[in-house]
């Protein structure tokens, strides 16, 4: 069997949940093929290769392929279909993937899981429903098996050590062209937003904020908290409702998933739409004013108090305790 | 000079009147799924035979998404971009109350496709909502990114695929340009934002940050209750809703359980060596 995955990558690096993924791909025991498609990405094909458990690279370069779009990356992944009898698909189910792979299903008239956990088999796979408040086992009965790949729930894959050939999809073009001129889909801009910190998906630690942090401004103290630990920060959809962050910083059910070896949540209620996207962390520190509040019924460490004079003394504490 | 040159403009635009005319007065149809879901407030309980979660004697409500989605295809329709507005939802008959729900809201009319006690999945919902396209011809069809139950976030991007029309998911802002008969739409990406525009007719998943859905007035919600809503079945319209994902099981997630409370930060600090974290 054959699975393929579709890199996740900014036209020069691999996203780490492209790693996650193949992990999760190699689970199932077939050839793990890698589509990286872009807009002059030979670098990513370059680095694609090494990675452990990826048997060949498929290089798609065009320049409407460069930021990623359903309607112009579908029929190259539809087209690989074709050539390669492909038994499965897989992506990261991160917004890059959420937004094209269903798109792929509809077009090949097949079914999608959303957020794999974990793979039972090679048509079984468990996934998080209501928030994560259950967990669903299915099994795909589809001639090709498609998926997200819940980032979390699985290793990243060695970057050294693999030896994958090279494969240029030379019959894209006209694919991608007449996609492209059918949808009349235009890419206008984006705003990203760069930070020092680490991505919040792939960090070791990450201090998120909830309304509690009563501003903006107060984020500076969880951000010299989190870079004490080389942490990245998150919010609660509280903190990103009230304006104090952006929303790209949202843990929770409908933003991030995040399960780091440190999770430390200030001035966070604990709603379960918040939880679904933080309670796989390894350990979970808590501070908040409110005893009763739900988040400290699954933090390790909980601390009544008062954040504004909690989380100054922590950073301070750590520091000499480093 | 410059205002000169303008009037100029608007004066060569009268000569072709008509095509003139057919932008102004062209006025878009929205489209608007809504499901019905648990409320997002009941915490829900795994059935203990496994096949499901408990919704016998449980608080229903709109999926949140959708409740968004709607309150944007109305301001639409207030801001004059929108002629009328369409909710249609699949399911038993109990989700008529979901279509009211949006007509009460300012929605013009309600398709009730009776689907009975079908396992519903993204893929058939999409092949039904593709044959209602082809029949209403929506201009814009504008859903919630996802349900809250199955928090698969598919339907959107299926759609927009059997369709073959332009998608812009987890949109955060919308702007249509009904001059060029296109919507520019600013989405929410991994780091960022994103913006797109569009051809009509479009696809467009609803973000949390989209708007504010506002509440009924009573005196609507009483009105739905007497709005005649078309009811169809998917073999009305020939088609397939089965699917090939079947459901195993559906388990409680394992437990993590609440661990120590602690009275200084010192206490904090000794944990974390203790997990050996700092």
């Amino acid at each position: 069997s054959k699975c393929l995955v579709v890199a996740e990558h900014d036209n020069k690096d691999l996203l780490s949940s492209t790693l996650n993924t193949i992990t999760a791909a190699n689970k199932l025991g077939s050839d793990v093929l890698l589509l990286v498609a872009g807009n002059n990405c030979k670098s990513v094909v370059d680095k694609a290769t090494k990675i452990k458990g990826v048997k060949t690279v498929f290089h798609a370069d065009h320049p409407l392929l460069e930021h990623g779009l359903a309607e112009t990356l579908s029929p190259v992944v539809v087209g690989l279909k074709e050539r390669q009898q492909l038994t499965h698909i897989f992506t990261p189910a991160t917004n890059f993937g959420k937004n094209f792979i269903p798109r792929v299903a509809a077009l090949l008239d097949v079914g999608a899981v959303s957020d794999i956990t974990s793979i039972k088999s090679d048509d079984t796979f468990t996934h998080p429903i209501y928030a994560g408040n259950a967990i669903a086992t299915v099994k795909s009965e589809d001639a090709v098996k498609i998926g997200t790949i819940r980032t979390t729930a699985f290793e990243k894959a060695p970057v050294e050590g693999g030896s994958a050939a090279v494969e240029q999809l030379d019959w894209i073009a006209p694919l991608v062209d007449q996609a492209a001129s059918s949808t009349n889909i235009k890419w206008e801009g984006s705003q990203v937003i760069k930070s020092e910190r680490p991505e919040l998906t792939g960090a070791r630690v990450v201090v998120s904020g909830g309304r509690g942090m009563k501003s903006g401004e107060n984020f500076k103290m969880l951000e010299e908290l989190a870079d004490t630990m080389g942490g990245a920060v998150g919010a609660s959809r509280a903190a990103v409702d009230s304006g104090f962050v952006s929303n790209d910083l949202q843990v929770g059910q409908t933003g991030k998933v995040v399960a780091p070896e440190l999770y430390i949540a200030v001035g966070i209620s604990g709603a379960i739409q918040h939880l679904a996207g933080m309670k796989d962390s390894k350990v979970i520190v808590a501070i908040n004013k409110d005893a009763e509040a739900p988040i400290f019924q699954v933090a390790d460490v909980g601390l009544v108090g008062d954040l504004f004079k909690v989380v100054p003394e922590l950073t301070e504490a750590i520091k000499k305790a480093k | 000079m410059d205002d000169d040159t303008s009037d100029f403009g608007s004066f060569y635009e009268a000569d072709n009147e008509d095509e003139t005319n057919t932008i102004i007065n062209m006025s878009y149809k929205v489209l608007v799924p809504v499901k019905r879901v648990i409320d997002y407030a009941v915490k829900i309980r795994v059935r203990p035979d496994k096949t499901g979660v408990e919704t016998a004697n449980v608080k229903m409500s709109v999926n949140p998404f959708d409740e968004i989605a709607v309150e944007e295809a109305i301001r639409m329709k207030e801001a004059g971009f929108a002629s009328e507005v369409v909710a249609v939802s699949l399911g038993p008959k109990t989700v008529q109350e979901t279509i009211r729900n949006s007509i009460a809201m300012g929605a013009d009319k309600g398709i009730h496709i009776e689907t009975g006690t079908a396992d519903l999945q993204p893929l058939g919902v999409a092949k039904v909502l593709k044959k209602l396209a082809e029949t209403e011809k929506p201009n814009l069809i504008i859903l919630g990114k996802q349900a809250i139950d199955d928090d698969a976030n598919q339907t959107a991007q299926m759609l927009a695929g059997l369709l073959n029309w332009p998608q812009a998911t987890f949109a955060s802002k919308i702007e249509v340009d009904k001059a060029n008969n296109s919507v520019k739409v600013t989405r929410e990406i991994d780091g960022g934002l994103e913006t797109l525009s569009m051809k009509m007719p479009a696809i467009i998943s609803c973000d949390l940050r989209l708007n504010e859905p506002r509440y009924a007035k009573l005196q609507n919600i009483m009105k739905s209750k007497k709005a005649e809503l078309k009811v169809q079945t998917p073999q009305d319209l020939g088609v397939d809703i089965s699917n090939k994902i079947k459901t195993i099981s559906v388990e409680e997630p394992a437990k993590r359980s609440g661990g120590i409370k602690v009275d200084s930060v010192d206490q904090i600090v000794q944990n974390l060596k203790k997990h050996a974290l700092i």
